[in-house]
């Protein structure tokens, strides 16, 4: 009985892979591929956003798919491994044969990841805020560069509005991505006149519990007569444990304003923000933000997850406005074709969530607002400021000598991401 | 591309101060009779635009009418309670469940409830806040409750501005409690480094070297800059108040580092305890150690949420006290499965119990995303241990990490005193002194085992429930502790409840002293280094077992 049943199996794969090996027929769904950690470390992070890649699939099967053809979600999960992503992301694209991935949340990840979508000429889908420097065939960036969200915050905390801030604290978590931001805000402080001593960079590990001495620190450089600001690149777990030393030391936001690029209302949902009240997050995106549109998302959203204390935050939009970009460049390109599709991507618009239009650039890398929000005792975040229009991302800080004479442009005939601008 | 432009300090925004520092020397002097309800509603309604600059002179204005009804309207815009109504009204709202309790701002009655969409909220954002504080803490200087006062005096310290001068005088003048006289005469010390005769300068830095903050510090440093302070024996009068205050603030840096040592010593310790009874004692290495303080963190999240529910809220403060037995059970029960269940089997196969821990570890961490969501839980501290302790010159201790030491050393006696006086402690050392005597002895060493890591698993829990007073209470917590609990119990010595307690605090504090000169990152590798040489002069620790109790 046993081996009869295995046979049937057997003859039953046979025949399903001769079908796929037939070609794409119109009844067949168009694969899409969900590459975000649902265990380990960043699971904190990336299970939400499996969760919007699937609600978002759902909304765009409910309006009858793409070019007649339903959409399927294949989800792996990496694990929060960074090896692993590699390897999911080949099984995604040689084994799953999918014509889209959605996916990766921290840069060590993407950078796994990136030769393997170079090699296989995969298309993936990026929705993080991360430190630029970078600009792959491959990937389209829908998170925010650093001219989208770190140089703004900053130059608002030196404005007027921000508290005419003279003294800088940047303390990040050790990786890539707070060191790359770091080094492009600290070449833009001096380039704006802030003096070597005061900067103070802080370095901590990941999970970071103990903050008793950095705060005090903190606290110490910031009785110098002059004002104080902390730029926190500190990312995951460690946040809360940093914002429950700060309430508990009693350095209010008034005093001491944090502004943070890696916390939004997803990990404020972990800490009792009544002491945290006024510190800052930049973000293209808050869910406080009052439109008819994004009620409209957060309304379908929370019917689909079928809990309404869900929130939705920056990331999620990034592959709310990277998926519909997806979904009319197919339709424009009349196929899943890698090459088509993304010679469709440029110039391809989506609405954004809080008014505006987002546009995908040339460089891979999005127009998006900026925004900066301060914590509310609910959790939320208040908008105190917002750029006039959109910005375009930037791939290549003009604040790092090396990388400002680089540009990106993957149309024809630059078609090239790190290359030096052509001199006429 | 963004527009925003640097504005330096620019004429008019000094010439706004003074002008607002006028207007108040008049309005905050304390005769000020209460504004009339028509004029403090007319300058409230000036509240209700976007624009924080608009906003920012109608709080100056609330500030020159004065008034303890202006008081309480800025206290409750700092806070963001200020809402204006439908009909166009400023009201002070207060969120009761879905509905809100309403009062009229200026006359301060009480309306019937409103809803949300009937509110619009009156945005502050940080500048505004610091202004608010800066107009009601010259208000709150001739308030009748000494507490505001000092609060009050305080604030205008840390924002000194000169035009303040002759209100702190006249607040001086007034003052009965001496405390908050104290201050003011701190306050205008400050001030009087500035004065133009010297001989007041020379008293404000004699005065200033009691001092030991940072701040006033800082203070008297730029004094010190060249071609500020043109008067010789003014200059040595400062010259030796900094030293003076350089050499406390030295030594207070020192204390700091000693408390925050002892403060991370004790979580180490905390986190570290269960894992001497089963490592230390037993011998099992036990890599899901982690996951029993995660599962007592987690208990601790479960009862507080049936206290949010079902208990009345004024005693829920108490909940940490009901999470205590929870979680230790909690922790408990599941040492007692993994036991029976696994490592029984695994006896004097090190190897082979870690590896397989390690799956159990990573088996308890995605069951506690399953049921619990990858995201962190708030745990919410009590009322009782929120807020910080001020020891002196700017030393401070978070009450929590102060609750923390005090509960540390409980369990730590506790456990020591069951070791030593219960009969199940009697048993637990015979049988890890001498098994098979024990055994012969008439003493059920299976029954011994189960509940000896029983009780590790269970301190573990009952440090999950302290330790999520200060960290996040995620599936990853255990992760965090794993590795530095097995450091304390290795560098203490295997075996050694001693050892375990001053391998902790040692550890702690020489983490401490490092982190300032190296930096975090630097401070850990070399503190990992300076183990693993200890180890290699002494292989059993800071406290070896010695004689027959040292087993093989």
């Amino acid at each position: 009985m046993k081996t009869v049943s295995k046979l049937m199996a057997a003859v039953c794969l046979f025949a399903g892979s001769l079908a796929a090996s037939e070609g794409v027929r119109a009844d067949e769904p168009i694969k899409v591929g969900v590459l975000h950690s649902l265990s380990g470390t960043m699971a904190i992070s990336e299970t939400a956003l499996k969760d919007v890649m699937e609600f978002l699939i759902s909304e765009q099967n409910a309006k009858g798919g793409v070019l007649g053809r339903k959409l399927e979600a294949v989800v792996v999960d990496p694990a929060s491994d960074w090896p692993l992503f590699a390897e999911k992301a080949r099984e995604l694209i040689e084994q799953h044969e999918v014509d889209v991935v959605f996916g990766c949340w921290t840069s060590v990840s993407r950078k796994s990841v990136l030769p393997v979508f170079e090699e296989l000429n995969g298309m993936l889908f990026y929705p993080v805020q991360y430190e630029g420097e970078e600009s792959s065939r491959n990937i389209f960036y829908t998170g925010a560069a650093p001219n989208q969200q770190a140089i703004p915050a900053v130059e608002y905390l030196m404005s007027e509005d921000g508290g005419s801030v003279e003294r800088w604290v940047l303390a990040g978590t050790d990786y890539v991505y707070p060191r790359t931001t770091n080094k492009i805000l600290e070449a833009f402080l001096k380039a704006k006149g802030v003096a070597e001593e005061d900067i103070m960079i802080n370095y901590t590990p990941f999970g970071h519990s103990d903050w008793q001495t950095i705060v005090s620190d903190i606290k110490k450089f910031a009785s110098a007569g002059k004002k104080t600001a902390v730029v926190s690149t500190i990312n995951g777990d460690a946040n809360v444990p940093f914002y429950k030393e700060l309430g508990n030391q009693g350095i209010a936001a008034e005093d001491i304003p944090v502004v943070a690029f890696s916390v939004g209302e997803e990990e404020l949902a972990g800490i009792d923000t009544g002491p945290l009240v006024g510190h800052l997050a930049a973000w293209n995106y808050f869910m406080s933000v009052e439109d008819d549109h994004n009620s409209a998302v957060i309304a379908k959203w929370h019917e689909f997850i079928g809990k309404d204390t869900r929130v939705f935050n920056d990331p999620m939009e990034a592959h709310y406005i990277g998926f519909q970009m997806w979904v009319q460049a197919v339709e424009k390109a009349g196929t899943t074709d890698i090459d088509a599709v993304r010679a469709a991507m440029y110039g391809q618009t989506a609405p954004n969530l809080t008014g505006g239009t987002a546009v995908m650039n040339v460089n891979h890398h999005l127009s998006k607002p900026v925004l900066i929000g301060e914590i509310q005792d609910d959790g939320q975040f208040e908008v105190v400021w917002e750029t006039d229009g959109v910005v375009p991302g930037d791939a290549w800080s003009d604040f790092i000598p090396e990388s400002a004479k680089l540009m990106s442009d993957w149309t024809e005939p630059f078609s090239c991401g790190n290359c030096e601008k052509p001199s006429s | 591309m963004v527009h925003l432009t640097r504005k330096g300090r620019s004429g008019g925004k000094i010439l706004g101060t003074a002008a607002l520092g006028a207007a108040l020397l008049f309005a905050a002097a304390p005769a000020a009779a209460e504004p009339s309800e028509a004029d403090l509603h007319a300058a409230l309604q000036a509240l209700d635009t976007k624009k924080f600059k608009q906003k920012a002179q109608a709080i100056e204005h609330l500030g020159a009418l004065g008034g303890p009804r202006v008081l309480e309207v800025l206290g409750a815009l700092a806070k963001g309670r200020l809402y204006v109504r439908e009909d166009g009204r400023i009201v002070i709202a207060e969120r009761a469940g879905k509905q809100y309790t309403i009062q009229d701002a200026a006359s301060g009655r009480s309306e019937p409830k409103a809803g949300k969409k009937e509110l619009k909220k009156i945005k502050v954002n940080n500048r505004l806040r610091r202004l608010i504080r800066g107009v009601a803490g010259r208000l709150a200087l001739f308030s009748d409750d000494p507490g505001q006062r000092l609060e009050a005096a305080d604030n205008l310290i840390k924002n000194p501005k000169p035009q303040a001068l002759p209100l702190f005088r006249q607040a001086r003048d007034r003052e009965t409690d001496d405390a908050v006289r104290a201050k003011l005469e701190i306050g205008i010390a400050v001030l009087e480094l500035e004065a133009d005769d010297p001989a007041l300068r020379l008293a404000a830095a004699t005065t200033l070297a009691e001092i030991s903050d940072p701040d006033i510090h800082s203070l008297l440093k730029r004094r010190l800059q060249p071609d500020i302070e043109p008067d010789p024996a003014v200059r040595d009068a400062l010259h030796s108040a900094v030293e003076t205050i350089d050499r406390k603030l030295w030594l207070f840096g020192i204390a700091e580092n000693l408390l925050f040592g002892i403060s991370l010593g004790s979580v180490l310790l905390l986190a570290a305890i269960g894992l001497a009874i089963t490592f230390g004692v037993m011998g099992v290495i036990n890599m899901a150690h982690g996951e029993m303080i995660m599962l007592g963190a987690y208990s601790t999240f479960m009862v507080q949420e049936i206290f949010r529910s079902v208990i009345p809220p004024e005693l829920f403060g108490f909940y940490l006290l009901a999470a205590l037995p929870v979680a230790f059970l909690m922790s408990a029960a599941m040492g007692v499965l993994i036991e029976r269940g696994v490592i029984r089997f695994l006896y004097g196969r090190p190897l082979e119990t870690l590896l397989a821990t390690w799956g159990i570890s990573l088996i308890l961490q995605q069951l506690v995303r399953s049921l619990f969501g990858a995201n962190n839980r708030e745990v919410a501290n009590p009322e009782w241990i929120s807020g910080a302790v001020e020891i002196a010159g700017g030393v401070t201790v978070t009450l929590n990490r102060l609750c923390i030491i005090l509960f540390c050393l409980a369990v730590v006696a506790a456990l020591a005193a069951f070791i030593r006086y219960s009969r199940f402690g009697l048993n637990m050392r015979a049988v890890t002194q001498n098994r098979s005597m024990a055994a012969s002895m008439g003493i059920r060493t299976g029954q011994v085992d189960a509940l000896t890591f029983a009780l590790g698993s269970g301190i573990a829990g009952v440090a999950g429930m302290a330790l999520s007073q200060i960290s996040n209470v995620s599936p990853n917590l255990g992760q965090n502790f794993i590795v530095d609990s097995f450091m304390v119990v290795v560098f203490g010595g295997v075996g050694s409840l001693w050892g375990t307690i001053v391998g902790a605090f040692s550890l702690g504090i020489v983490n401490k002293f490092l982190e300032p000169v190296s930096g975090a990152i630097l401070g850990k590798i070399v503190v990992l280094i300076f183990i693993i040489l200890f180890i290699q002069m002494r292989p059993r620790g800071l406290f070896a077992l010695k004689g027959r109790a040292a087993g093989d």
